[in-house]
């Protein structure tokens, strides 16, 4: 890692920290009703149009387009949910407003994944060991080979088949991360230990599944099956969406990983180091700092993890102007160069190292 | 009528199942934001300083009895807080409304007297014990019941300490069953008696009502046991209620245990809210759900505490930033490691990994 005065360096970013903390208040607390308020009307309102379209689906260019409507806001709606608002609400970002309907303690979203194994898989060990070879299970999902670091095993020339199975699957992905799967493969874990978890999981994917495959498309009777078909688009929206932007945040070029040595003896200021160097910006405008969960933010939302995200944008260029001055690396980009980056480091990957690398 | 409730709940429960993970109220709320909360109809200036409030209940909220409390919630700069108040009004009130009377000290007081009508505050259940039963009961009253007299009873109170026993009084007055009552109140001048005309004119329509007024600026004694045989010689015999500043329930407690009644009276105490930030660092600290109590130097984390005291909460990062391992504040203060800041509102969601005592310390660990 890079060497820099860690010390006023991670002064100056507590200091961020206090003052933007220092001015939270009757605003913050607008922005995030009003992010409930548009994320349960267009989730109601999707569900009437796919409801509404279906007398109309035999006239069938309005009907589709009614019925396409509709999904596309309730598949906006489960993107806001579980972005801007389940992802930032469970990291504690808005409990200082001590306000029990928007709590991490009680918030549970609209994903197969139970918001207390998320807890500990992504707010404990992804942000605490954040790009850390061995610690953070971020890195490459345990499934994909995204640095040179790991090593090369023959199951990864199918990587690119998984990774796209990972995008439309994402949100069981995100159900089956807390599950430490290397400690199973090595037996440290036996199905005995983690049998409390896959409960967890079971009974929230059932509720999950129960409600958009079966009761909604059921209230619809003989309609059944194109209420199911639109459930099932909205939720992979969800899936494709959030792959997407979270697959931006650790793996576009430039994004560095970490030994355990590495961090041995780490200060306050080398782990702000450390979460700036392995996180990834993606520049775009306010609608998509909302749609994204302000998660284009990544080197902000690292530094800062429960600070609410509608202070993102106005931390970053500070943020950014302490790095200049550091001469530490900030890493930004346009989502079609972090996602292209990361996707064409995915297929590099899948093959060995070559031999002139391996020299070098 | 059973069949249909059991269709109803069905209904419910099917409703809940499509609604998840969310409720369907959430839902409901997107039409109507405010209806679990209480409407504020109407503010009026009650004394100096003081106003009183009408709260429209949601639909649903379960009543009160005269003399009990409940919490009232609303945003102050973005942060829920609350505090309780007693409950002014009678219960009989026909339209359902209830008035808490508030003193401008204080966070949640000074943003109650801000708000307009119109405005919406949440509200807590009723509670407490502090209350006069409907029909007199226990000893005291059988004897007075069966020596022909009316029950006899006691009130002292002071300042807006006057604001339960105004509940229990109109309540006696709307069901035309007043009791014996002296009533003690102390107030600074006779323009400070929190419902000073209602409680005079009561005292005029009820002659078994009488107000004893002692003004403390101008010259007023406090209470002690002397003044009580003066104001009321027969006090022993009365069951007492006692609401206001901590020392004068501390006199009339030692009152009545001298007389050997300490059962007879009832004592309402509103603690304050905040409690003292002291100066030096560290203090006692009392996991109130293993009930293991040690002492913390000001810079340890009370996770480091708390584990040398043999408990094993539940933590995470151990640096402040996955809020696994928040528990929440009892009573006491603590100082947030990171930026020195304070914390020591009861109910607050205290990170135990970065913060450390700052004087005595309950956690609900």
């Amino acid at each position: 890692m890079m060497t820099i005065d860690t010390e006023s360096f991670g002064r100056e970013l507590d200091e961020l920290q206090v003052a933007t903390r220092a001015t939270l208040g009757a605003n913050d607390r607008r922005y995030v009703q009003r992010v409930i308020r548009v994320q349960r009307g267009l989730a109601l309102g999707g569900r009437a149009l796919i409801f509404a379209s279906l007398p109309l689906l035999p006239v069938a260019p309005l009907g589709l387009a009614v019925i396409g409507t509709g999904t596309l806001a309730l598949g906006l709606a489960k993107i806001l949910e579980n972005m801007e608002l389940g992802h930032n609400i469970i990291h504690g970002q808005w409990d200082w407003m001590g306000d029990p309907d928007i709590h991490s303690s009680t918030w549970e979203w609209d994903n197969v994944c139970p918001a207390d194994q998320w807890k500990h898989s992504h707010n404990v060990v992804h942000h605490t060991w954040t790009n850390v070879m061995g610690r953070d299970r971020d890195v490459g999902y345990e499934i994909l080979r995204v640095t040179e670091k790991q090593p090369w095993k023959p199951a990864h020339l199918a990587q690119p088949l998984y990774n796209t199975l990972l995008a439309f699957l994402f949100q069981w992905g995100v159900a089956m991360h807390d599950i430490d799967l290397g400690a199973l493969r090595r037996g440290e874990l036996t199905l005995a230990d983690i049998r409390g978890q896959l409960r967890g999981i079971g009974k929230k994917a059932g509720k999950q599944l129960l409600k958009d495959y079966v009761l909604w498309p059921l209230l619809a009777g003989p309609w059944f099956l194109p209420v199911l078909l639109a459930n099932l688009v909205a939720n992979g929206m969800r899936n494709l969406w959030s792959y997407a932007i979270i697959f931006c945040g650790h793996f576009p070029d430039g994004a560095q990983t970490f030994s355990e040595a590495e961090i041995v003896g780490e200060t306050r200021g080398g782990w702000y180091l450390r979460q700036i160097l392995g996180s990834c910006n993606i520049e775009g405008g306010k609608l998509f700092h909302v749609m994204s969960g302000n998660l284009d933010h990544q080197i902000e939302h690292h530094l800062f993890p429960d600070l609410p995200s509608n202070r993102y944008p106005e931390l970053a260029p500070k943020v950014e102007a302490i790095c200049a001055r550091y001469g530490v690396p900030y890493n930004k980009g346009s989502f079609a160069r972090q996602l292209g980056t990361t996707l064409r480091t995915i297929f590099r990957l899948a093959l060995p190292a070559r031999r002139r690398a391996l020299a070098a | 009528m059973a069949k249909v409730a059991s269709i109803w709940s069905r209904l419910g429960e099917v409703a809940g199942l499509v609604a998840t993970p969310l409720l369907p109220s959430h839902y409901l709320a997107l039409i109507r934001p405010h209806v679990r909360q209480a409407r504020v109809e109407a503010i009026r200036d009650e004394a100096p300083a003081v106003k009183t409030l009408v709260l429209r209940p949601a639909r649903g909220w379960q009543g009160h009895e005269a003399g009990q409390h409940v919490r009232v919630g609303l945003a102050v700069d973005g942060r829920l807080v609350a505090r309780t108040y007693s409950i002014s009004s009678a219960p009989e009130r026909r339209d359902g409304r209830i008035e808490i009377t508030v003193k401008a000290q204080g966070r949640v007081s000074n943003a109650l007297h801000a708000l307009e009508p119109g405005a919406f505050v949440t509200l807590g259940a009723a509670g407490g014990e502090f209350t006069l039963p409907e029909v007199p009961r226990g000893p005291l009253a059988a004897h007075d019941v069966a020596v022909g007299m009316a029950w006899r009873v006691l009130f002292v109170t002071a300042g807006s300490g006057v604001t339960p026993v105004a509940s229990m009084l109109r309540s006696c007055a709307a069901r035309g069953e007043m009791p014996d009552v002296v009533h003690v109140h102390y107030a600074r001048t006779p323009a400070d008696v929190i419902f000073g005309e209602e409680l005079r004119s009561l005292a005029v329509d009820h002659p078994s009502y009488r107000l004893v007024e002692i003004h403390t600026a101008t010259g007023g004694g406090h209470v002690s046991t002397a003044g009580l045989d003066a104001l009321a010689a027969d006090w022993r015999e009365r069951e007492a209620w006692a609401c206001g500043p901590q020392a004068l329930l501390d006199t009339i407690a030692a009152a009545y245990a001298g007389a050997g009644r300490a059962d007879q009276l009832h004592v309402e105490r509103f603690r304050a809210a905040l409690a003292v930030i002291p100066n030096a660092c560290g203090g006692r600290v009392a996991f109130a759900t293993s009930a293991v109590a040690t002492d913390a130097d000001g810079t340890t984390p009370l996770l480091h505490i708390a584990e040398a005291a043999g408990l094993a909460p539940p933590h995470g990062c151990r640096m402040g930033i996955c809020h696994t391992c928040d528990a929440s504040l009892v009573s006491g203060c603590v100082r947030d490691l990171r930026t020195g800041t304070t914390i020591d509102e009861p109910g607050a969601r205290i990170q135990i990994c970065v913060c450390a005592a700052a004087g005595d310390v309950e956690l609900s660990l």
